[in-house]
C-alpha cells in the first residue's frame, strides 16, 4: 500500500480587538451579555441603514498582517458577500474578495524532528481579510430541542480577520503548531486574545492526501465546528485515517464539507446544498475603498516594533542564549519586555550575571508564580507591582552567579522579595541564608553528620557513592541549606579517605 | 402659487403662525388629493405639534430655523422615526421607522414641518407611479396622465400645491423626470452630496435625495438645508467651496448632439420647447456648443444592469425574518420564497431577477463588470465635454406626461423615459429639471441642466435668470 501524505490548509477566523464592531459603533459584547443587548439599526440591518468602517479594526488587521509577513495592500475593497440565513441580517456579509487588506506573507515554525531536533517550516500565508461576523442562531437551549429558532444579533458585525494559509502543511502535529504560531504573533501585537473557546479564534481545515511523491493535489475535504486546538489536532488525525482507509481500499475521496463530531471524535458529513452556493461578491456600493499610506504602514511598524522572530535572533546573540531558551522569553511580548529590563538592569548595575542564570530563575521560579497569579506571558507588565521588580530579579540571579546563594536558599529569597519587595542580598542577611563556603565551618559540620551516619559512612568507605547524599543532606540540613554544596561534598569526601 | 422662502419670512415676522400655514396645505390636501392621490399618509398630529413648537418658539423670540413652519412632504422611502415607511411595498406596509433618515433630520433641525409620506413606485423601481403596491398618483396637469416616477407622488403634490416642498430620490432619474411631467423644479444632487442614511436603498451607487419646489430659489434653500457631510453615511463627503458664477452671460453651454431632435427618441412639442428655452439663454448672454458625449446609447443597458444587480443585494435584508412582512412557511425556504414571493410587485421581482443573474458566477464579467466598465467611459464623456462647456442642456424626458396603462406592459419603452436623465447618475454628476413651458395639450415639459459634481450653483444661477428673465 503506498503512503499518503496530508496536504493541509487552514482558514483562520480571528476576532479582532476592538471596542465596537467593524460597521456601527454598537459595543462588541462579552459571550455573557443578555442576547441582542448590543444592536441598532446598522447591524439589524434595518432599511436605510449603512455601514461606516471601523478603523481601529482596519489598524489592527493591518498590524496583523505586518506580522504575518504580509504586504498590505495599498488600496483594499470591501464586496458583498450574497447568501441569505436569519442571523445574517442584510442577506449579505460585508468581507473582502478579489482585493483583501494583506497578501503573500509566511510563518516560521520550529518543529520537533524525528531524532529529537529542531526543524524550521515556512508556511505562506495566502491572504488575510476584514469582514464583519454574522449572529449567532439558537436550535436548542441547552438540551432541549426548540420548534423553532432564535437570532442573538449581539456577535453580529464583529470585525473578523480571515487568515488563510496556503496548503503547506503536512501533519496534525504541524497544523497544531501553526495555530500556535498565529496565537502568538496576533497576541504580540495586541490584534487578538485568540480564545478560541470563546470563539476568538475558529478555524477550519482544508484537507487532502496524496501518494508520497506525487505533485498533483488530491480531492478536498474541508473540515468544520472546530473548537479547540485539540479538536483541530484530532480532527485532521483522524481524517487522514479516514481518507487513506477510503483510497486503500480503492475508493475516492468525496469532496465535502464535514463537521467534527466531538463526541464520537470523527468527522460527519455535512450532505450540505451550502456547496452549490454562488456568493455573487461584488464590491460593496457603500463603502469606498481601504486606502493605506506608506506612512500609516511605518507608522505601524513602528508601533509595532520587534516582532518575535527578530528578537528571539537579537536573543541569540546578544545574550548567548540556545534557540530553545531564546524560545521561551520570547513566548510572549509581556515575558520578553520583562527578561529584557532584567539585562537592562544588569547591565546598569554592572552586575555579574551571565543571561543564563536570569533565564533559569524566569523559566522556572517566574513562571510557576506568575501563573498562581493568573497573569500570562502575553500581557504582563514588567513594571507591574504585583510582580517581583526586574531588579529584584537580576539581584537575585546574581547571587546565585556569585556563588552567594545556593539553589535552594535562592527560591526562599526570590519569594520573600517578591513579597515584601525587599532587596534580596538584605534578606539573603536577614534570612541568614548566605552561602557558607568556610572550609573550617563546613567541616565541623561533615564531622557531625559522619558522627550521626556511621551507617552512610561506613559504607561511602566501602565505596559506595549514592551514600554521600545522606550526609551531604544533614550538612545542609544543620546550615540551614546555607552550605556550599561543592564545598560540602569535598569535606565529606575528604574526612572518609 | 406659494413659496417656502415667502412663508419663512412671514412666520419670521409674525405675520402668520406655522399652525395657520400648515392648515391651510391640509385643506389643499382634503380638496386635492382624493383625486391625485399623492399622498399614501398625511401625519397630521406630528405635524400639528411641529408647527406649534415652531410658533411657540417664535413667541419666545427664540431664533428660528431655515425652513421655518415650512410644510415638507417626504418620499416614502426615507424614515421618520415612528412613522411608516412602506416604499409602497406590501413586504413593508406596516414597517415603522426606528430612527430618522439624516436628510430628513436636516428639515426637523430647520424647524420644517413634515407633513406626510408620498406615493412612489415600488422601491423606486419605475417611471410612472404605477408600480406603488397601493394606487397610482395622478398628474395634476392632466389626470389621465401619469405624474411620472419614481417619485410621482411628491412631484404630484408640490404641483398641486399640497405643500410647498417634497424631497424624493433620484436614482436614474426619479426626480427630474416627474418634476418634468408635473411641471415643477426638480434638483438630483451632486452623489454624496446629501447622506443616504436612512434612505431606503434602491442602488447604492446612484441614489441621491433631492428636491421638488415651485421656485428656484426654494430649490436652493431646501438643498442648503439637506445636504450636509454625514459620518453616518461613508460615501457622503464635505461639500467642497466653489466659485459661484457671477451670471449667465459668458456661461458656455453645451448641447450634446446625441440627445438632439432627429436622434429618434424625441417628440417634436419637446423639441419646440426646449428650442424656445435655449434662445432666451442666448438672449441672457449664453454661448452654446455642441458637444459629444459618444457612450449615451451604452447608459441605458448598463444603468439596467448596475442598479438591478445593487438593488437585488439591497433588497435581500426583505425576507420575513425582523420586520416586514413575514409569510408562514414549511422549511426556511419557504418562508423566504413565500414572503419575498406575496411581497414584492413584478417589477421588483424583474429587477431582482436580472440583477442576481448579472451578479451569478460565469455572467460576472459579461454583465456586472462590463456596465461599471461602461460607466467608466461614459464619465469620461462628460469630463471631456466639461472641460469645453460649464454646464450641458437637455430636455429632461423625450415626451411629456403618457396616459397611464401606455408602457406597463413594455418595460424598455417605460426604461426609455429615462434615456436623457440616468447618464447623469451613472456619472455621479448634479442636475437639475426646470419648467420649460407647456405643450399644446397643456402638459408640462422639463429642461435640464447637468451640471460637474459639486457646481449645483452654476445650475441655480441658470434657473434664477432664466426664473426672472420670466
Amino acid at each position: 500500500m503506498p503512503e499518503f501524505e496530508p496536504v493541509i490548509g487552514l482558514e483562520v477566523h480571528t476576532q479582532l480587538k476592538t471596542e465596537t464592531k467593524m460597521f456601527c459603533s454598537c459595543k462588541t459584547s462579552a459571550s455573557e451579555a443578555p442576547a441582542n443587548a448590543f444592536i441598532c439599526p446598522v447591524c439589524t440591518g434595518q432599511p436605510g441603514a449603512l455601514p461606516t468602517p471601523n478603523l481601529r479594526a482596519v489598524r489592527l488587521g493591518a498590524a496583523a498582517g505586518l506580522a504575518l509577513g504580509c504586504e498590505v495592500s495599498e488600496v483594499s475593497v470591501f464586496a458583498r458577500k450574497n447568501y441569505f440565513y436569519p442571523d445574517n441580517p442584510k442577506a449579505y456579509q460585508i468581507s473582502q474578495f478579489d482585493k483583501p487588506l494583506c497578501e503573500n506573507g509566511a510563518v516560521e515554525l520550529d518543529l520537533k524532528d524525528a531524532a529529537g531536533g529542531v526543524r524550521t517550516k515556512t508556511v505562506r500565508v495566502h491572504r488575510a481579510h476584514l469582514e464583519e461576523d454574522a449572529g449567532k442562531s439558537l436550535h436548542a437551549i441547552g438540551s432541549r430541542q426548540l420548534d423553532h429558532t432564535l437570532v442573538d444579533f449581539n456577535r453580529c458585525g464583529v470585525p473578523l480577520l480571515e487568515i488563510v494559509s496556503e496548503p503547506d502543511l503536512n501533519s496534525a502535529d504541524e497544523a497544531y503548531a501553526y495555530l500556535m504560531e498565529l496565537k502568538k504573533l496576533l497576541q504580540w501585537v495586541g490584534v487578538s486574545n485568540c480564545d478560541m473557546e470563546k470563539g476568538e479564534l475558529r478555524c477550519d481545515v482544508n484537507i487532502s492526501l496524496r501518494p508520497k511523491g506525487e505533485t498533483k493535489l488530491g480531492r478536498k475535504v474541508e473540515i468544520k465546528n472546530l473548537n479547540s486546538f485539540k479538536a483541530v489536532k484530532d480532527a485532521i488525525t483522524h481524517e487522514i485515517g479516514r481518507q487513506a482507509a477510503v483510497l486503500n481500499g480503492g475508493g475516492a475521496v468525496d469532496q465535502d464539507t464535514r463537521l467534527w463530531n466531538e463526541k464520537e471524535q470523527k468527522t460527519v458529513s455535512m450532505r450540505s446544498k451550502e456547496l452549490a452556493h454562488d456568493y455573487r461578491y461584488f464590491p460593496e456600493p457603500d463603502l469606498s475603498p481601504l486606502r493605506i499610506s506608506a506612512a500609516f504602514k511605518e507608522e505601524l511598524k513602528k508601533e509595532i516594533g520587534e516582532l518575535p522572530k527578530a528578537k528571539k535572533d537579537r536573543f541569540k546573540a546578544e545574550y548567548g542564549l540556545s534557540s530553545y531558551d531564546a524560545g521561551v522569553v520570547t513566548g510572549g511580548k509581556g515575558l520578553s519586555a520583562y527578561f529584557e529590563a532584567c539585562m537592562s538592569e544588569v547591565k546598569r548595575s554592572g552586575l555579574a550575571v551571565p543571561a543564563k542564570n536570569v533565564l533559569n530563575l524566569i523559566a522556572s521560579e517566574f513562571l510557576a508564580r506568575l501563573n498562581g497569579l493568573k497573569k500570562d506571558s502575553v500581557t504582563l507588565d514588567p513594571g507591574d507591582k504585583e510582580l517581583i521588580s526586574p531588579a529584584n530579579l537580576a539581584k537575585t540571579a546574581a547571587l546565585t552567579a556569585a556563588g552567594k546563594l545556593s539553589a535552594s536558599a535562592a527560591k526562599t529569597v526570590f519569594a520573600k522579595s517578591w513579597e515584601t519587595g525587599k532587596d534580596p542580598e538584605t534578606l539573603m542577611g536577614e534570612l541568614g541564608l548566605a552561602q557558607v563556603s568556610d572550609a573550617g565551618l563546613i567541616k565541623d559540620w561533615a564531622r557531625e553528620a559522619i558522627a550521626a551516619n556511621p551507617k552512610a559512612a561506613e559504607d561511602f568507605r566501602n565505596g559506595n557513592e549514592k551514600a554521600l547524599g545522606p550526609l551531604v543532606g544533614v550538612i545542609m540540613k544543620k546550615s540551614k541549606g546555607t552550605a556550599n554544596p561543592a564545598a560540602a561534598n569535598a569535606a565529606i569526601k575528604e574526612l572518609l579517605k | 402659487m406659494e413659496k417656502a422662502t415667502e412663508i419663512v419670512s412671514q412666520i419670521k415676522g409674525k405675520k402668520i403662525t406655522a399652525v395657520e400655514v400648515l392648515n391651510r396645505y391640509l385643506r389643499t390636501i382634503k380638496e386635492k388629493d382624493g383625486e391625485i392621490r399623492a399622498f399614501l399618509e398625511v401625519f397630521s398630529e406630528s405635524a400639528a405639534a411641529q408647527a406649534r413648537a415652531v410658533d411657540e418658539k417664535a413667541a419666545a423670540g427664540l431664533p428660528l430655523g431655515r425652513l421655518a413652519g415650512v410644510p415638507v412632504a417626504i418620499k416614502d422611502n426615507m424614515l421618520y422615526k415612528g412613522h411608516k415607511a412602506s416604499c409602497a411595498s406590501k413586504i413593508l406596509e406596516n414597517y415603522i421607522s426606528p430612527y430618522t433618515a439624516t436628510a430628513v433630520q436636516n428639515l426637523i433641525d430647520a424647524d420644517a414641518v413634515i407633513i406626510g409620506r408620498t406615493n412612489m413606485d415600488e422601491f423606486a423601481m419605475g417611471s410612472s407611479t404605477e408600480n406603488s403596491a397601493f394606487r397610482p398618483t395622478r398628474n395634476p396637469a392632466d389626470t389621465s396622465r401619469v405624474p411620472g416616477g419614481s417619485s410621482g407622488g411628491s412631484a404630484a403634490a408640490v404641483a398641486a400645491g399640497m405643500c410647498p416642498l417634497a424631497l424624493g430620490s433620484d436614482t436614474g432619474g426619479s426626480v427630474r423626470q416627474p418634476a418634468a411631467f408635473c411641471g415643477t423644479y426638480g434638483l438630483k444632487p451632486t452623489y454624496g452630496s446629501v447622506s443616504r442614511y436612512g434612505l431606503v436603498a434602491f442602488a447604492s451607487s446612484l441614489d441621491q435625495i433631492g428636491v421638488f419646489a415651485n421656485s428656484i430659489e426654494d430649490t436652493e434653500l431646501a438643498f442648503s438645508v439637506i445636504s450636509s457631510h454625514d459620518p453616518k453615511d461613508a460615501t457622503s463627503v464635505k461639500y467642497p467651496e466653489n466659485k459661484i458664477p457671477g451670471g449667465v452671460k459668458g456661461l458656455r453651454i453645451g448641447l450634446p448632439k446625441e440627445y438632439a431632435a432627429g436622434s429618434g427618441a424625441m417628440d417634436a412639442e419637446v423639441a419646440r420647447l426646449f428650442g424656445e428655452t435655449v434662445q432666451k439663454l442666448k438672449e441672457l448672454g449664453a454661448v452654446f456648443a455642441e458637444i459629444s458625449l459618444p457612450h449615451t446609447r451604452y447608459a441605458l443597458p448598463a444603468y439596467y444592469i448596475a442598479a438591478s444587480s445593487e438593488a437585488s443585494s439591497n433588497l435581500g435584508r426583505f425576507d420575513g425574518i425582523r420586520y416586514g412582512l413575514s409569510a408562514q412557511g414549511g422549511t426556511l425556504a419557504d418562508v423566504y420564497k413565500k414572503t419575498r414571493g406575496q411581497g414584492f410587485g413584478p417589477e421588483v421581482k424583474r429587477r431582482i431577477m436580472l440583477g442576481t443573474y448579472s451578479l451569478s458566477a460565469g455572467y460576472y464579467d459579461a454583465y456586472y463588470l462590463k456596465a461599471q466598465k461602461t460607466r467608466t467611459l461614459i464619465k469620461r464623456d462628460f469630463d471631456e465635454a466639461f472641460g469645453e462647456v460649464d454646464v450641458i442642456f437637455t430636455p429632461t424626458t423625450p415626451s411629456p406626461a403618457f396616459r397611464f396603462g401606455e408602457k406597463v406592459s413594455d418595460p424598455v419603452a417605460m426604461y426609455l423615459s429615462d434615456i436623457f436623465t440616468i447618464p447623469c447618475n451613472l456619472a455621479g454628476l448634479c442636475g437639475l429639471s426646470i419648467p420649460a413651458g407647456k405643450s399644446g395639450k397643456g402638459l408640462p415639459i422639463g429642461a435640464q441642466f447637468l451640471a460637474k459634481p459639486f457646481n449645483e450653483a452654476v445650475m441655480f444661477k441658470l434657473g434664477e435668470e432664466l426664473a426672472h428673465a420670466g
